[in-house]
């Protein structure tokens, strides 16, 4: 009997041994180990052997199934590794063939330089409020302390719908219409499309955009001013980013300035971008004028604050280096890829 | 503004700076310096040379070998200059110098022209000697130098000096940019006073002084002023036996250095007051004054005045105008009239120094087309005090010059000089409004340089009347900043209560658009409001329609922006063809923007402005890309109810078969299309275009960002496909909306899988498949449940004569 197992072992170990796929083993497993295989005979012989017996040739024949199915188990684990290796070598891909892409659209530069804006300062408390763009000369000119026949009028080359009605060359009068509302104290910017007469060329456009910020609250100070200013244009051109207030005049603004940052290309070094000057004009600003806190029935006794107004599409064209304005409304789909 | 630092120091002698230093400074305290250029830039090693003999050059005709004295030493020069002799002074640069400009007088070199000794023809020469132009100038400049040639020195010019600073060429001209409220610094003596200031330096005015003859100007001239609302003051003074004749040369200088043309001394003369004073003055020949008498009065509609440049000028009855008994003579502030011309044979001289009304000058100027250097300095609006000084300035001049006897007196007819303005002044508010600490006596050593005065019994500053600019306390504390300096005020943020920052509802609503546009391949564009009324037609619009009542520009850039939009489309379409024609492939743009709809025309009131989002593409995709875009749209809005296309939209630009409507909860929400194939052709977009526009404001009024989360689903879903013949002119959307209706609450959702016309179909018909999804919330569905549904479904379907060609079950999910 115990020959016979010894046999029974050796010939499935070296048909194990021997197979190949899968398959080979399913047919070795149902031979031996099967209903009808060679062990399952052995364990059906089992009447012809003595009671004595019997427990130890159980054991063995046990014994020999165990082996043989460790040995299955085995060799299936290697040729299931070996398949899956082969499927993977079959699959390998040329990683540099070209991408499938979703062709995302892009933002137009001048909402790039937006959304940058109102990140900073909805983040310092403003709100961000809009007002309309075919405006009342009241609101874009007179309750500015900038009466008929005041000489900003010209300068400004307004667009008029007629004499009471303009096309705004401003956001300022956003300024009126937020403190009208008399809801203090008062912390917005308000961005938007103004408009010139300016013949289009590299550096004008009839129309384009501003961002005004006002905040009217008791106490403001030049220093406010000041600081608020400073950490914006930090936060936009860069942490080591120096700030210079130069007087300047708006009628709207009492003290004015004029504020330059250091040029971000040279850090203040002078090059050709800045004109040698390491310095870069990029807003107007100033203390509200008590007579436009008068007109909107704020009284300045009581409160003051302080406007600031930026060129939008003069940051795009900074931040960006585009040389030419008429790019910006052009909307040629390579220029606009490239932000 | 263009000054020469020179012209300045003649009132402050004590400054003392380098170019820089003067920028940043005056910069810093308000008198904005765009930049300067300094006149000796290029000039090295330039002496003044006298010629000592000349000879012929033995091989060059045209040339000859001067010796020449430099006052160290004899050098030799050979030159072809053909107007030099013996004993002439003449600039000379010697070896390793440095020259400005070539003898032709083009454009200036960056870096100039470096001269060394060499040999002309085989002789040494060892320098050059300089025409104006090679020093940069010309001879507009310097009216004495030869039309060619060698510029000749004055007699007495010592040998050997520097001939740089003997031309007056070692200056440096200024370029201010002055903020239109300081009138007073559109002179030199206004920007002195700021330099002083700002340097803490003595300001050294001229006093203007001059005593005249013993006679009385009322004898000889009388002013009358009949609009004085446009004129508030006019000054007169006569100067007799005038000797015409070129002015001092330090006046050359400095008016050339200032970029204006030195002519004859009596035209120097008023050009230097106006540019020291700011105050603009005019010289009339009396002998053509007819009646000796000068009126002050408004022209007539329709008089014709010819002006001193010879154009004839179409007047009306807002221009000012001088005239004398007879006749006009010259429009007020702007420019004078041809028959009062001086001419060289002039005797006898008025001088007028008026102030006139800024904005009559300013608007009158504009509308003649005329702006000269008179009306640019009127059109600030004058300060009356000043145009007394200036009269006396100029008479001061002619008797010191010698150039004419000043009759005494003035004619001064005045309706009422300004006073100097009080102004309160409290230093604590100040302080206060600056965010600064500066003690009260600081601010008033800032005020001396100005002549500001301090009543400090009455607590106020008294502003003088040349300062226009200043009238209340927010003034008073900018002339504190700006000497404390900006620079020194400390930084700090707004204090007090806390303010949300925030993005209006319209915003976020605005910002998720634009971003599911992106996520779906269209690029943000922008275009301009107005536009060309050509567009109606281009859009084949017809005329009565409500979109051609549009708001008008009064004073546009031409038609092309004469209107302001009332559709967007055309911005989005000639977007489109830029891309087209430039060979851009597969462009998808989009833009939000503004249309303007008058709510009655003429416009009384604002105009309604409809913020409108625009998608447009060419290239990749179809009707359905685009309807695929406005669904993500909606879905990211909340808007997940059934959204409506119907195809009668009834827009002319769009393709007849191929538009629809977009509706939402029964409103309209914009629409989309393909476009027509005739406007594309007028838009030259050479390949199929979609648009689509959605109204943001309707769309916005839908839009909601709440989102409440519905639980996953526990139970299985039952799915069942149909498939259907039916007629092709019956819609998928009527079939949705018999499976919406029919399919109640256990319906889930559905979708086409297939869609066929062709062979195996018949003529006319096509064949659609649906698949179908039922779920319970609380149950496994049993196959009864859906079948008594689908039922009524196919029943519905029947009913409207489609035909049912396969059904299966599609089993559970």
């Amino acid at each position: 009997m115990k020959e016979k197992l010894e046999k029974i072992r050796q010939a499935a170990l070296e048909k194990i041994a021997g197979s190949d796929a899968l398959e080979t083993l399913n047919e070795i497993r149902v031979a031996y180990l099967g209903k009808k295989g060679e062990l399952t005979s052995v364990l059906k012989g089992m009447k012809d052997v003595s009671a004595e017996e019997r427990p130890r040739v159980g054991q063995m024949v046990n014994e020999t199934r165990a082996v043989i199915e460790a040995k299955l188990e085995e060799t299936r684990a290697a040729l299931a590794k070996k398949a899956r290796e082969e499927k993977l070598r079959k699959e390998v891909i040329d990683v540099t063939l070209p991408a499938k892409k979703n062709n995302v659209g892009h933002k137009h530069p001048n909402m790039i330089a937006l959304e940058e804006v109102e990140r900073i300062f909805v983040g310092m408390g403003y709100e961000v409020v809009e007002g309309p763009e075919v405006e009342y000369d009241y609101y874009n000119f007179e309750a500015l302390n900038i009466p008929k026949g005041h000489p900003a009028r010209d300068e400004q080359d307004t667009f008029y719908i007629n004499d009471k009605i303009v096309l705004r060359s401003q956001t300022s009068p956003v300024q009126v219409r937020t403190m009208e509302k008399g809801k203090l104290p008062i912390r917005v910017i308000a961005p938007g499309r103004v408009f010139r007469s300016d013949e289009v060329d590299a550096t004008h456009s009839p129309s384009f955009h501003q961002i005004e910020g006002l905040v009217i609250d008791k106490g403001i100070t030049f220093a406010d001013l000041k600081g608020t200013l400073a950490e914006f244009a930090k936060e936009l051109f860069g942490e080591d980013t120096k700030v210079k207030f130069r007087p300047h005049h708006f009628p709207f603004t009492e003290p004015s300035a004029e504020v330059d940052v250091t040029c971000f290309k040279c850090h203040g070094e002078g090059c050709r971008f800045c004109k040698g000057s390491g310095w870069i004009e990029i807003l107007g600003c100033g203390m509200v004028h008590p007579n436009v806190l008068r007109m909107s029935g704020i009284a300045p006794e009581e409160y003051s604050g302080f406007a600031f107004g930026v060129g939008l599409e003069r940051i795009a064209l900074l931040k960006y280096e585009i040389d030419d304005m008429r790019l910006l409304y052009e909307n040629d789909i390579r220029f606009l890829k490239q932000f | 503004m263009n000054t020469a630092l020179s012209w300045i120091k003649a009132y402050v002698p004590d400054l003392d700076v380098t170019a820089q230093e003067y920028t940043d400074a005056m910069t810093l305290s308000g008198t904005k310096v765009e930049g300067y250029e300094c006149l000796d830039k290029n000039l090295e090693k330039i002496v003044v040379g006298q010629i000592l003999s000349i000879e012929k050059h033995p091989d060059a005709d045209k040339l000859i070998i001067c010796q020449v004295d430099i006052g160290t030493k004899t050098i030799q020069i050979v030159t072809g200059a053909p107007n030099v002799k013996t004993g002439d002074k003449v600039p000379i640069v010697l070896d390793g110098g440095k020259v400005a400009g070539g003898h032709d007088g083009g454009p200036l070199p960056e870096n100039g022209i470096r001269i060394k000794k060499g040999k002309l023809r085989g002789v040494e020469s060892d320098g050059m000697m300089c025409s104006i132009e090679e020093l940069g100038s010309s001879r507009d400049m310097y009216p004495d130098a030869p039309e060619s040639g060698i510029y000749i020195l004055k007699e007495d010019a010592p040998v050997g000096a520097d001939a740089i600073e003997l031309l007056g060429l070692r200056d440096i001209v200024f370029e201010y940019e002055i903020t239109s409220n300081r009138v007073d610094c559109y002179s030199v003596l206004g920007i002195a006073r700021e330099a002083a200031a700002t340097f803490r330096k003595k300001f050294e005015a001229p006093v203007p002084e001059a005593k005249g003859n013993g006679e009385d100007v009322h004898d000889y001239a009388s002013v009358e002023v009949e609009d004085s609302d446009l004129c508030p003051r006019y000054c007169g003074r006569v100067v007799k036996n005038i000797k015409i004749g070129p002015s001092p040369e330090w006046m050359q200088r400095r008016l050339a250095a200032s970029g204006i043309r030195p002519i004859n001394n009596l035209v120097d003369i008023t050009n230097y007051v106006m540019e020291e004073y700011g105050q603009p003055m005019h010289a009339f020949d009396l002998d053509t004054v007819a009646g000796h008498k000068i009126i002050v009065k408004r022209a007539k509609d329709g008089d014709e005045f010819q002006t001193l440049d010879g154009q004839m000028r179409k007047l009306d009855k807002n221009i000012l105008m001088i005239n004398d008994s007879e006749k006009e003579i010259g429009i007020a502030g702007i420019m004078g009239g041809e028959n009062s011309k001086i001419t060289d044979e002039v005797k006898t001289v008025l001088f007028e120094s008026a102030c006139f009304d800024g904005t009559n000058i300013r608007l009158s100027a504009k509308r003649l087309g005329l702006r000269t250097d008179a009306s640019g300095k009127y059109e600030k609006g004058l300060d009356p005090n000043n145009a007394e000084a200036a009269i006396n300035r100029a008479c001061q001049l002619i008797e010191e010059l010698g150039c004419g006897e000043v009759v005494g007196g003035m004619i001064d007819v005045c309706a009422g000089k300004p006073e100097p303005r009080r102004i309160p002044f409290d230093s604590d508010k100040i302080n206060q409004l600056l965010g600064t600490d500066i003690s009260r006596k600081d601010m008033i050593s800032y005020f001396g340089p100005l002549e500001l005065l301090v009543d400090e019994a009455a607590g106020e500053v008294i502003a003088p009347t040349f300062r226009q600019d200043l009238v209340c306390e927010a003034d008073i504390a900018e002339e504190v900043a700006r000497f404390f300096g900006y620079d020194n005020i400390p930084t700090s943020l707004p204090a007090g209560e806390a303010t949300t920052g925030k993005l209006s509802f319209k915003l976020r609503v605005e910002e998720a658009v634009r971003e599911v546009a992106e996520f779906c391949g269209f690029s943000q564009g922008m275009t301009y409001s107005f536009e060309s009324p050509k567009v109606f037609d281009k859009l084949l619009l017809p005329l009565d329609s409500p979109l051609r009542r549009t708001v008008d520009i009064l004073n546009p850039l031409g038609e092309d922006f004469s209107i302001m939009r009332t559709i967007s489309l055309s911005g989005m379409l000639t977007s489109l063809a830029f891309n087209y024609n430039r060979r851009n492939k597969d462009v998808k743009l989009y833009e939000l923007g503004n249309i303007y709809l008058p709510k009655a025309l003429p416009l009384t009131e604002l105009p309604d402005e409809r913020m409108q989002m625009t998608l447009g593409f060419y290239g990749d995709g179809d009707f359905f890309t685009l309807k695929g875009v406005i669904e993500e749209i909606f879905d990211r809005l909340g808007m997940r109810d059934k959204i409506t296309y119907s195809p009668e939209a009834g827009k002319p630009f769009l393709h007849p078969g191929r538009q629809a409507v977009i509706s939402y909860h029964q409103k309209v929400m914009g629409y989309l299309g393909e476009v027509h194939p005739e406007v594309l052709d007028n838009y030259d977009i050479g390949d199929r275009a979609y648009v689509a526009v959605l109204d943001m404001p309707v769309v916005t009024e839908c839009a909601s960002f709440d989102r409440k989360y519905e639980g996953i689903a526990k139970f299985p879903a039952v799915t069942r496909d149909i498939s259907m013949v039916m007629d092709k002119e019956i819609l998928v959307g009527q079939v949705e909306e018999v499976i919406e209706k029919k399919g109640g609450r256990l319906l889930e959702s559905y979708h086409m899988f297939d869609l066929y016309e062709g062979s195996q179909i018949a003529e006319g018909y096509k064949s659609v498949a649906y698949s179908i999804t039922f779920r319970a919330k609380d149950r496994t569905l049993e196959d009864k449940d859906v079948s008594e549904i689908m039922e009524k479904i196919l029943k519905e379907l029947k009913g409207m004569g489609i035909e049912l060609r396969g059904f299966n079950s599609g089993g559970s999910k």
